[in-house]
């Protein structure tokens, strides 16, 4: 008999008999009922208490403030998508600044070591916010592939005010996770970090040290 | 933690089982529990056939053993009179363990609801007796030190202190770490006897430190090695159980 | 290379070094007790119970479909392209492992933390065939340069202060001596990021197997198991059989519990969840995903109600941070791979009891294990029930049961026992005990190597209560 036969006989034929399964009862973790400024703030005020930066923008600045923030941090390589709507509007936007884009359309292969020791910052989008752990959710496509977000010392992630929801919960119980799960999908909360020496906060142990989150608003930013 | 209890009105009769080291070591605090009964118009009945709750041969795994001694009390408490026992340990082990030890016997009907007739002794003062407390002491800095059994089994973290918060000239002093176990546990300091040392040493160094001048407790095994450790270090902070200290401010 | 060896044999031994240890004692407190503090804030504002009682359920729940969730996850991980192996036992999964990478030619495998392949040591395996298996979480990294094995399921390197790993990493790696933290940081960054590079196999646990979609769901605050599972051509996740839940909706309320009850954090950095290898188009995450199913002792705890609960654990390590021996001699002591409360509840049934005598008795039942649980696994009762299999008078379910039985102590019990028994014996006995203290001896056993003996009383209870009835009777007060 296979490991996995003798294993799975072992399961069925349990000595004290069959178990009854209980029903679960979810409402301890979904019915927040937040409005959209209670979301926002507490979002913003979750992934401050863990080192993520917030900037607000609205749709018309943002890509302004984004190249302050370029400026600000010394940013000279931006690794970013080509094809999803945020970083065709950052590079449109960015023609004219100093920072060098960097593809991330290619095979991680081709040029790993440029991509660990080369870029100085990943731009994503995001699909949307988690206002009670103040948490990302990215689905890493070939456009924006899956180690921009890791690999560069900061990652500046576009999250839309109006795509920020309660509770992970709700998140995939609303976006019907569970019938279509990406090759990887992500929750970010905050940068890299650890406390493995001596209970001591250190930042950007593999990942990031910095996440700028730059909430995008509708109107003017609040 | 139990669930909370659906407290009944106050009877005319109680049972008091004294457990084994009352009756060996602080039969005082045994007879001082009594006291405060009576002294709520009470009548206890002490049935005279009692002796342990079984709970020293339980935690050690012996449960034939256990189940012999336990059943032996069963039939002490005929009568629906609620049972008071003035120890957290063996209060929780009659009240939680009794019908799991019984489960599958006989007198498993019998256990629980022998079980369900179970109330420690500050419990029963606190939310059946409601009891009201005239200070007659002087004053002085205490701290109280909860079994574990009494704060985890039985959820009894504030009846204690609630008694002592009536008396006016006590001040409850909280020590650190109030929730962690002193290292009695029974066998375990016989088996153990370097970690539960440990244990007792730092339970002892935070009631010093919180400037209390006399501690009490609910359960006598922690008494025994609290007060045991103080009186090995020649230091003349002492203890008592509750029932002992409270009678002997207010009588 | 040569790991400092702890045996559960020498529980009593490595107990009195580690009491003995001032620098242990103050590492371990000063941990525990902010830990602690961190756990107790961060649910300040959830109803904990109502959570506990959800995450404890949807673990019963997991359990009771166990063999036909497996079966479900396999299916779904195969349709998804992740390879799905079985393992009866650690060397088995070893085994596996070691021939997937040499399959490949493997010569370096990073690893994300797993204790799981602690349990199974697998990094010894795989040196043994000339694989270098290097960790990257970096508590788990800091361990291994120590030559040592994890004190803490969640924090390995909790049982060494700052100045002891600046001493560690600059031995070992050549870094300045330090105490600044985030030097030290970059230092393991900078040493890890190459071999990240380089590495030709990624070998990560699994927090979560989700059966309805096939995803592998890993918690992590540093990115190293991000790492581990995206840059290496191959991954290869390891886990027990009893990580696999049901649906996807069951993992929210897990975590919840996970982060909170583990460093009282409301959320880890990163939520890695993987449901396939590398797809055409995709241009990065590794070509080849296997998972590992290892049962290793646990289908024969799943056979028994009770000890079945045991299985409930989703490792989050808070019975080890409010437990007060763990505390007091640290992980080591143990001599286990999960040390503390779950260590004790566990172990026995993968190393038998006789190997493992001195842990379920090395508990005061003091219940700070089961009050914390976030899937309220009743640890002290299972303590006692260990301890029942230990005596023999179990079910004779765990191996090594009745290996503690011996003639003098089922004397000493039913001695106890006839007397208790017989009321007016026992009666008799503690008149006579009280007549006799002078006599009793004023050192009994261990006890009073820290405490006064207790005294035995004049008088018994059963007696003054005889006494006070009579007074009453007569009128007066006693």
């Amino acid at each position: 008999m296979s490991a996995r036969e003798s294993i799975l006989k072992r399961l069925r034929e349990r000595t004290d008999g069959p178990l009854q399964a209980p029903e679960s009862d979810f409402t301890v973790v979904t019915g927040r009922g937040w409005d959209t400024g209670e979301r926002i703030e507490r979002f913003e005020r979750l992934i401050g208490s863990v080192h993520g930066e917030v900037i607000h923008a609205t749709l018309t600045d943002w890509t302004a403030k984004l190249a302050e923030v370029l400026t600000a941090k010394s940013i000279r390589r931006l690794a970013l998508g080509r094809e999803h709507p945020v970083p065709v509007a950052a590079r449109a936007a960015l023609l004219d600044h100093e920072v060098e884009l960097v593809d991330v359309d290619r095979d991680i292969e081709t040029w790993k070591r440029e991509q660990f020791e080369s870029v100085d910052a990943g731009l994503t989008s995001t699909r949307g916010g988690i206002a009670e752990t103040g948490s990302l959710w990215l689905w890493p496509t070939p456009d924006e592939p899956r180690l921009i977000s890791l690999v560069p010392p900061i990652h500046i992630a576009i999250l839309d005010s109006e795509t920020i929801e309660d509770t992970f919960f709700d998140v995939i119980e609303r976006h019907g996770w569970a019938t279509e799960m990406p090759t990887n999908a992500l929750l970010v909360s905050g940068p890299s970090k650890t406390a493995d020496i001596e209970q001591t906060l250190a930042y950007g142990v593999h990942g990031p040290r910095e996440l700028v989150v730059l909430i995008r608003h509708p109107q003017e930013a609040t | 933690m139990t669930p909370v209890k659906l407290y009944p009105a106050k009877p005319d009769k109680v049972y008091v089982f004294g457990t084994c080291l009352i009756d060996l070591f602080y039969p005082e605090a045994g007879l001082d529990a009594i006291r405060l009964l009576e002294r709520e118009g009470i009548e206890v009945i002490f049935p005279d056939d009692q002796t342990c709750c079984g709970q020293p041969a339980y935690t050690s795994g012996y449960h034939d053993e256990a189940r012999a001694v336990a059943e032996a009390q069963l039939s002490l408490f005929p009568e629906p009179w609620p049972i008071i026992v003035p120890s957290g340990s063996c209060g929780g082990m009659m009240r939680t363990h009794y019908p799991q030890l019984f489960a599958g016997t006989p007198r498993e009907a019998e256990a629980r609801e022998v079980a369900s007739r179970i109330y420690e002794l500050t419990e029963f003062l606190v939310h059946v007796c409601h009891v009201r407390l005239e200070d007659k002491g002087r004053t002085e800095k205490v701290a109280m030190h909860t079994s574990c059994s009494a704060r985890r089994e039985m959820g009894l973290a504030e009846t204690g202190p609630a008694l002592l918060a009536q008396l006016g000239g006590v001040e409850l002093v909280e020590q650190a770490r109030a929730a962690e176990c002193c290292g009695f546990g029974g066998t375990f300091a016989v088996r153990h006897p370097e970690v539960s040392a440990a244990m007792v040493e730092d339970k002892t160094l935070a009631i010093e430190a919180a400037g209390a001048e006399h501690f009490v407790t609910s359960d006598c095994g922690c008494l025994m090695n609290i007060g045991g450790r103080f009186e090995h270090q020649k230091k003349s902070l002492g203890g008592e159980h509750i029932a002992s200290y409270l009678w002997r401010r207010t009588s | 290379m040569s790991v400092q060896q702890f045996t559960p044999q020498a529980f009593h031994r490595q107990a009195h070094e580690a009491l003995g240890d001032p620098q242990i004692r103050a590492n371990f407190r000063r941990a525990m007790d902010g830990l602690m503090t961190k756990r107790r804030d961060v649910f300040t504002d959830w109803d904990l119970e109502t959570l506990r009682e959800l995450g404890a359920n949807i673990r019963l729940r997991a359990l009771a479909k166990l063999p036909d969730l497996l079966e479900q996850l396999e299916t779904n991980c195969q349709t998804n392209g992740i390879r799905v192996h079985w393992a009866e036992d650690g060397e088995a999964a070893c085994r596996i492992i070691r021939e997937l990478c040499e399959a490949r030619g493997a010569k370096s495998v990073i690893k994300g933390k797993s204790m799981v392949s602690e349990e199974m040591h697998l990094n010894a395996h795989l040196e043994a065939a000339g694989i270098e298996a290097l960790e990257s979480d970096l508590g788990e990294y800091l361990v291994q340069l120590n030559e040592q094995t994890p004190s803490h399921i969640i924090m390995p390197a909790i049982h060494l202060n700052t100045d002891e790993i600046s001493e560690i990493m600059h031995d070992k790696t050549g870094t300045e001596r330090t105490r600044d933290v985030d030097y030290m940081t970059a230092a393991a960054r900078a040493q890890l990021r190459e071999r990240f590079m380089s590495a030709d196999v990624g070998v990560s646990g699994v927090n979560f197997a989700v059966a309805e979609t096939g995803t592998l769901c890993l918690v992590e605050n540093e990115g190293n198991g991000r790492m581990t599972t995206t840059v290496p051509p191959m991954h290869i996740a390891v886990t027990g059989i009893e990580k696999v839940v049901e649906h996807l909706r069951d993992v929210p309320p897990l975590y919840a519990l996970l982060t909170r009850s583990a460093t009282g954090q409301h959320v880890t950095t990163y939520f890695n969840m993987i449901s396939s290898p590398r797809k055409p188009g995709e241009h990065d995450g590794p070509e080849e995903v296997h998972l590992v199913l290892v049962d290793n002792g646990r289908s024969n705890i799943y056979q028994d109600d009770e000890l079945l609960d045991t299985l409930r654990c989703i490792r989050c390590g808070a019975c080890m941070n409010h437990c007060p021996v763990y505390t007091r001699v640290g992980g080591h002591t143990y001599g286990t791979t999960y040390p503390g409360p779950i260590g004790k509840i566990l172990m026995p049934h993968m190393l038998g009891l006789e190997a493992t005598k001195d842990l379920p008795s090395a508990s005061s039942l003091c219940g700070a294990c089961g009050e914390v649980c976030p899937v309220k696994i009743p640890i002290p009762d299972l303590l006692v029930r260990l301890r029942k299999e230990a005596v023999g008078e179990g079910r004779g379910n765990v191996p090594g049961a009745g290996v503690k039985r011996n003639r003098k102590e089922v004397a000493a019990w039913k001695s106890w026992q006839w007397l208790a028994t017989h009321p007016a014996a026992w009666r008799g006995s503690t008149a006579v005990a009280g007549k006799l203290r002078g006599l009793a001896p004023s050192r009994v056993g261990p006890w009073t190597e820290y405490r006064s003996a207790p005294k035995l009383a004049k008088t018994s209870l059963h007696a003054l209560v005889k006494a006070h009835r009579r007074a009453k009777d007569e009128g007066g007060e006693s």
